[in-house]
């Protein structure tokens, strides 16, 4: 068996080898703090030299989303990365990748809000990622790496996903997990897959030409007529129920015997698994909840945490408290629910949280 | 009404083999329907019926995708030019061309399409200019006249409350990337004809990889002018081709 490609890199820089490892086809992006490592990297790799995959620099976020939904629309395994305003530029594209069911990528490296706001980690796009940001209902497969190993594999998971979903994946990382350096182990590279096989595999929805086809493909959202435009939405609405059924993915620490229970994502999760261990010192039973995949919510294991008789729950987030919003539903009146979070780049630390949660159970 | 009998020898024109038989949603005397023809007509000429992607986003044409027997996607609102450069580069081999009109184009996807262009995209643009946003109801465009009126300019376009009209065609003579920039129309058999070889040039551009092509077609919509088409027709030649001079603008090689 060959050795394990172990390497120490960034988080965005990983994104971009994950890609060229995945069998990617495309990636088309434009430069935002602080996510640009990952079109960096690309160029440095240049792995239209080796694989054959296309990395292309547009001029816009808009450009960049509709160059993914061409691709997509053509087949192909293609991919986008930005930072949250980038993101918002972005989600009329999204909107239509999903209107269409389409399979694809994108990365939000986050940044903190409104506005401009900064260039600080943050996580203020959750309502962006998982309620919608474009217009329409649909939803995007949301992926919540906490850890550098983890921003490569849900590039592989994303694409699969999505695929197996026809609809688009999102990674919705951090400025922190972007920038910060650990170890990873790299997967093997695997092959692109072929036009001919392209052509077999999507045959009845990519337009990559007809070929051989007796039927062309055609692909768009448009629809005038109410019926057949409710079926779509009905259509959509079955596949999400799907995928909240069968894809929802989360981490517990500590949670078996915990009174109460963080819970939190990405960065901040890292964060509070030090408040959980300090928490154990002095004796409180807590425990943390990572939610893994933000859309589909893990909903259920919180309920059942709820009605098992957690008497607290804190989600503890890089914002003024989205994600707690999808706690309180799960949880539905039987257990408190609380909110911690810092904003503009602040990060808390176990602490902190600790300090915070103690606050709220003497209350 | 019973299909006609006609001898090989006597048969001038046909529906080309590429339109299919769907009822167009083009409103009488436009120019659309005469262009859909020309593309199918050259996209099967050329032997690239089933090696073709046609790009087509909202506007009038937003239906295009009905009438044209190749592979389609519908872009969203401008974004043509975006979402076929990955098509193009993706499938190097395919004919990737964008239909658009001057709202699409010249207005929302203005971004989009000079890009694509200055990066010499191996991509086929055909320009639909009618001076007028068709399918929401006659409103200004980029490209409406001074002094012409639509429903956002019930008096007649001022430039000082309207600003003036643009040629992005022109404009694209500067790009590197744009090789091949034409102006035609489709009023009369001989510029059909006109209009057809410069179509079939810039297909046969974009194929050799010669980076980025447009084809502007001076068009009428005799439904937002509120004219008969024969008047539209007419009002173009005396108003429309003054300000955007028919004739190719640039043939060039794509720099080394």
């Amino acid at each position: 068996m060959a050795e394990k490609d172990i390497r120490l890199m960034k988080g965005n820089e990983v994104i971009a080898h994950a890609a060229v490892r995945c069998g990617c086809d495309g990636y088309f992006g434009y430069p935002i703090t602080p996510q640009s490592e990952v079109m960096e990297t690309l160029m440095e790799l240049r792995p239209w030299e080796t694989t054959g995959m296309v990395v292309l620099q547009a001029e816009s976020e808009i450009s960049s989303i509709n160059m993914v939904y061409g691709g997509a629309a053509t087949g192909k395994k293609v991919m986008t990365s930005s930072s949250s305003p980038g993101v918002s530029l972005m989600s009329e594209g999204l909107s239509y990748i999903a209107a269409c069911e389409l399979p694809c990528l994108v990365v939000n490296c986050q940044r903190g809000g409104p506005g401009l706001g900064t260039i600080q980690p943050s996580q203020g796009d959750y309502f962006q990622a998982c309620k919608g940001g474009g217009h329409g209902d649909y939803h995007l497969i949301v992926l919540a790496p906490s850890s550098v190993q983890e921003m490569h594999d849900f590039v592989g998971l994303g694409f699969d996903l999505a695929f197996k979903y026809s609809t688009p994946s999102m990674i919705l990382a951090d400025g922190a997990i972007g920038q910060m350096m650990e170890k990873v182990v790299l997967a093997p590279q695997q092959p692109r897959r072929t036009d001919e096989q392209i052509a077999e595999e999507c045959s009845s929805w990519a337009a990559c030409g007809k070929g051989k086809r007796k039927q062309r493909n055609v692909c768009t959202s448009l629809n005038l007529q109410p019926e057949p435009m409710e079926e779509l939405n009905n259509r959509l609405q079955r596949k999400y129920r799907q995928i909240e059924e069968a894809e929802p993915r989360w981490e517990e620490f500590m949670c078996d015997d915990a009174e109460y229970v963080l819970v939190a994502f990405g960065s901040s999760a890292r964060i509070c698994s030090a408040t959980v261990e300090m928490a154990r010192e002095q004796g409180l039973k807590l425990g943390l909840l990572r939610p893994i995949t933000l859309w589909p919510f893990p909903k259920r294991v919180i309920s059942e945490k709820a009605e098992r008789g957690v008497k607290g729950f804190m989600s503890v987030e890089l914002n003024v408290g989205q994600m707690v919003e999808d706690v309180a539903l799960a949880v539905n009146g039987r257990a408190d629910v609380w909110h911690y979070g810092r904003t503009g780049g602040v990060m808390f630390t176990p602490e902190d949280v600790l300090t915070e949660l103690k606050r709220r159970i003497v209350k | 009404m019973s299909e006609v009998e006609i001898k090989k020898e006597n048969m001038v024109h046909s529906r080309p083999r590429l339109i299919l038989d769907e009822v167009m949603h083009y409103c009488p005397g436009c120019s659309h329907g005469t262009v859909h023809n020309i593309v199918a007509e050259v996209i099967d000429e050329m032997g690239l019926g089933g090696d073709t992607i046609g790009v087509s986003p909202v506007g009038c044409s937003v239906f295009a995708y009905k009438y044209i027997d190749v592979d389609w996607i519908e872009a969203a609102h401008g974004r043509a030019c975006a979402v076929a450069t990955a098509a193009k580069r993706l499938h190097p081999n395919k004919l990737v061309f964008t239909y658009q009109g001057d709202g699409d184009l010249a207005a929302i996807g203005t971004g989009e399409t000079i890009h694509a262009a200055a990066r010499g995209e191996n991509i086929v643009t055909i320009f639909i200019n009618n001076a007028i946003y068709g399918m929401t109801g006659g409103q200004m465009s980029p490209t409406t006249l001074l002094g012409m009126k639509t429903a956002t300019t019930p008096c007649g376009r001022d430039a000082a409350l309207n600003g003036f009209p643009y040629k992005i065609t022109d404009m694209m003579t500067h790009l590197d990337g744009a090789t091949y920039i034409t102006r035609q129309s489709v009023h009369t058999p001989a510029a059909v004809r006109k209009c057809k070889k410069a179509i079939r040039k810039a297909f046969e551009n974009s194929m050799a990889g010669n980076g980025y092509s447009i084809v502007e077609v001076v068009a009428t919509c005799n439904s937002g002018w509120k004219l008969s088409p024969v008047e539209s027709n007419r009002w173009m030649e005396e108003n429309m081709f003054p300000h955007y001079p028919l004739g190719d603008i640039k043939c060039a090689e794509l720099p080394k």
